[in-house]
């Protein structure tokens, strides 16, 4: 005999493994430039700690730059870098999908916006490297 | 009434962060995360950070380096538990821990630009 519950029935379900984005590539590109939010936030970490170091006198700043030296902080901002490139490429590649320019009715190519985005990257990179390294 | 979802707000501190993101954060990390630590650049002296990081524009400047990424991670990241896990029932838990750590971080990092002296 059919039973009956009451209130919302039960959708069917097929189980999904928690790893099914291991399955394929997109998948994995797609879990990998979310997982570079966690890098980003490790560098944000990093930067408070430098403040702080600062703000603590040569000493603490000196003891802080050592840190860094340490093998895996090395290893583990190489592959921050790695993760933190990977967010940049994707997000400028993806900025012609989230505004789409119409001139005269028609979509300008994605890479007349692309371009300009990776020409201003280059230039504030340069920017700061030349502010941090001395000006 | 209905209820105002705050979605559209966080997707534009997401979306904010994730440009800072984009541009700023590659060259930083990879001057004070390798090319200083590895020696292939001459790290500049504590008194050259000091005096470039208390100037007021830089000031700011760290706090958006800081604070919209952080948004940037709460957001990308509570859907990386989300999908990646399939955790969504933990929601509330980590909303909590995604803005709050966000929302602490901020905190923590006008603090820091602030007091900076």
């Amino acid at each position: 005999m059919a039973r009956y519950t009451e209130g919302h029935p039960r959708w069917h379900r097929t189980r999904v493994s928690t790893f099914w984005w291991l399955g394929s590539w997109p998948y994995l590109k797609f879990i990998l430039r979310e997982l570079s939010s966690v890098f980003i936030a490790w560098f944000v970490v990093m930067v408070l700690l430098q403040i702080r170091a600062l703000s603590h006198g040569p000493g603490a700043y000196n003891q802080f730059q050592q840190w860094l030296r340490a093998p895996i902080l090395v290893a583990l901002n190489a592959i921050s870098l790695f993760f933190v490139l990977f967010h940049a490429i994707t997000w400028f590649n993806l900025a012609p999908k989230a505004m789409a320019v119409r001139l005269r009715g028609k979509r300008v190519p994605d890479l007349v916006i692309t371009t300009p985005n990776y020409a201003a990257w280059l230039m504030v990179s340069a920017l700061v490297a030349w502010l941090v390294l001395g000006g | 009434m209905t209820k105002r979802s705050n979605e559209p707000f966080l997707w534009i501190l997401f979306g904010a962060g994730g440009v800072v993101a984009a541009f700023l954060i590659p060259i930083h990390l990879f001057l004070f995360g390798l090319a200083f630590p590895l020696g292939l650049l001459d790290a500049p002296d504590y008194e050259r950070v000091l005096t470039l990081a208390r100037h007021p524009l830089t000031r700011v400047y760290l706090f958006i380096l800081c604070s919209l990424p952080l948004f940037h991670w709460a957001h990308r990241f509570r859907y990386t538990l989300y999908d990646g896990l399939q955790i969504k029932h933990l929601n509330e838990l980590i909303n909590l821990f995604c803005y709050g750590g966000a929302i602490v971080g901020t905190t923590v990092s006008a603090y820091l630009v602030w007091n900076l002296s």
